[in-house]
């Protein structure tokens, strides 16, 4: 059995298109040092650092590791690098939990960053391989027919997409941190901006953005001297399942049903609609929320788009189950830091802190992360209470 | 301009090439080798039978090495497509074009390539196609012997069958 472990300290950078003002060393020192803040701790007071970073060719620094020592106060520390491509970012955060929840450490400091203007990551991993034509229009190349399908699939009407990209955008103009403030946003303007890959129109897609997040994560112990109210983490859980095999269910993966199965059974979810006051999922294309939503239980199969719909996603329409209330990845979207994102802000709603996208009374909330082909899965569980 | 009034010098641009020497590795060097002769070879798994293209020597769902090799044939199913209407870097195709994934006749996993002799509009599920190949004599090791895949004036194949057709387009 685990050890209980919290989260006692979350600190982000404002998310931006350029960050020309800082280097990468700069970028997660600042972040780190507002999650050491909101703790009310120093350097001092951390037994490790974990860090996360998606493909290294996005910045072309190999190794970030190495060169970010200094900047995160481990010389002399240990330290360890996570690498599990858009997942990476939650994770970081699960590592980071597990090396508390093991009693290897009593606090811990995990960090994840990008700087997407230091390279062209849509392009980065387009590299030419002999067995393949060289067709990688970028990840809405990759992920548009696994759209279509669910489309097919789900008889859903054309609009639910747009309805998610214009909900997102109106949570994360009540986050100061969000990158695209677009608080006049409409239906309409969705629909006619261009298809770039049909059936995904350009504020269908997240943006490309520098930023870095950091929380501090603590035993059981440091968590109950902290000032602030600790986010308890309930379930942590990871799988994965190949990019391609025969009969593989693309548009809702094995591996991520799994994965959701295993972090309820540890929080005790049975119905994650009605148990979760809120959620945080990596949704980086709009059509991914109706998918998750399958895919996470808070619907039937073929019904994602309904809730989407509805409204019961939405915190401006009084949703039941309001997800991405910071704006989400199609605000934000600093690939490497976007699943740490995820989890950092759904234990800011527990713990009572998220400002003017505050879930009230939120008391139980899902952070989720995924990456690769929609093979990588990390989630986890926080509550504002230890059970 | 004194050095006082000189802008701070804060990025300059420096990209980085990478050239890689590419080693096939046994099952692709098979695929390889078979294209280069105009042929789409897969290999079936030992365990569930299911035939991949192009091959990595594994089954992704087993965990098994593929041996056995199965000759597939150029005429496909579209299993899903988008239409892309943003340039790809360093390549000619003019937008919008459109990249399908396609299940060969004889395969069950599809892979991505360009489509077109189309009307984009008009591209589905389940739409029957065939590749159009390069000139032999420009025949490589590489999957860019077939230019695109063109639409088949036959019957579009059911959903549930996308994925499961034989080697002569017949239900599996």
């Amino acid at each position: 059995m685990a050890n209980l472990a919290a989260v006692v300290g979350i600190g982000q950078t404002s998310y931006t298109t350029k960050r020309e003002d800082v280097s990468i060393a700069g970028l997660v020192r600042e972040a780190a040092v507002n999650a050491l803040e909101d703790a009310d701790l120093t350097w001092n007071d951390i037994d490790a650092v974990i860090l996360g970073k998606a493909p290294d060719m996005f910045e072309g620094v190999i190794m970030p590791e190495v060169y970010l020592t200094d900047a995160l106060g481990c010389n002399g520390k240990p330290m360890i690098r996570v690498h599990t491509a858009g997942s990476v970012g939650g994770s970081t955060a699960l590592v980071a939990a597990s090396h508390v929840q093991s009693g290897m450490f009593k606090r811990v400091l995990t960090v994840s960053f990008e700087k997407q203007s230091e390279s062209n990551a849509m392009w980065a991993l387009s590299n030419p391989q002999p067995f393949s034509t060289h067709l990688n229009a970028g990840a809405g190349g990759y992920f548009a027919p696994i759209i279509r399908e669910y489309l097919r699939r789900s008889n859903a009407p054309y609009d639910a997409g747009i309805k998610v990209a214009v909900k997102d955008r109106l949570h994360g103009a009540r986050n100061p941190l969000a990158h695209l403030q677009k608080p006049d946003i409409t239906m309409q303007e969705v629909e006619e901006s261009f298809m770039l890959w049909d059936p995904l129109r350009y504020l269908e897609c997240c943006p490309s953005s520098d930023g870095a997040c950091a929380m501090v994560i603590a035993d059981e112990e440091l968590a109950k001297k902290s000032p602030k109210p600790p986010a308890w983490i309930r379930g942590v859980a990871m799988r994965s399942e190949p990019t391609m095999y025969a009969g593989r269910n693309e548009v809702n993966p094995q591996a991520g049903r799994d994965c959701a199965a295993d972090v309820y059974k540890q929080a005790g979810v049975s119905n994650p609609r009605k148990d979760f006051d809120c959620a945080e999922v990596y949704v980086p294309f709009s059509w991914y929320e109706p998918m998750w939503l399958e895919n996470l239980g808070f619907a039937p199969e073929g019904e994602g788009w309904k809730l989407t719909m509805e409204g019961a996603t939405s915190l401006d329409e009084n949703g039941d189950i309001p997800w991405n209330c910071s704006g989400g990845v199609l605000s934000s979207n600093p690939i490497g830091a976007s699943g740490m994102i995820r989890f950092a802000e759904v234990a800011r709603q527990v713990r009572g802190d998220a400002g003017e996208h505050q879930v009230d009374g939120a008391k139980l909330a899902l952070g989720h992360a995924y990456g690769g082909g929609a093979q990588f899965f990390a989630m986890w569980v926080v509550g504002s209470q230890k059970s | 301009m004194s050095e006082e009034e000189q802008e701070m010098i804060t990025k300059v641009e420096a990209p980085v090439y990478l050239k890689y020497n590419f080693t096939a590795g046994s099952a692709p060097t098979r695929f390889l080798a078979q294209i280069k002769k105009g042929v789409l070879a897969g290999q079936r798994c030992p365990k569930c039978l299911a035939v991949y293209i192009p091959t990595r020597g594994s089954c992704g769902r087993c965990g098994v090495p593929t041996v056995e090799e199965v000759e597939l044939s150029d005429k496909a199913t579209v299993q899903s497509f988008t239409i892309v209407s943003i340039p790809i870097p360093n390549n000619p195709i003019e937008p919008p074009f459109i990249i399908a994934n396609v299940v060969p006749d004889g395969a069950n996993v599809s892979f991505i390539h360009l489509m077109s002799e189309c009307v984009n509009e008009e591209v589905h599920i389940g739409q029957r196609v065939q590749a159009v190949w390069k000139p032999e004599d420009e025949w490589g090791y590489s999957m860019d012997n077939i230019r695109y895949f063109k639409p088949l004036d036959e019957p579009d194949v059911p959903i549930e069958l996308i994925g499961k057709l034989t080697v002569t387009g017949e239900e599996g």
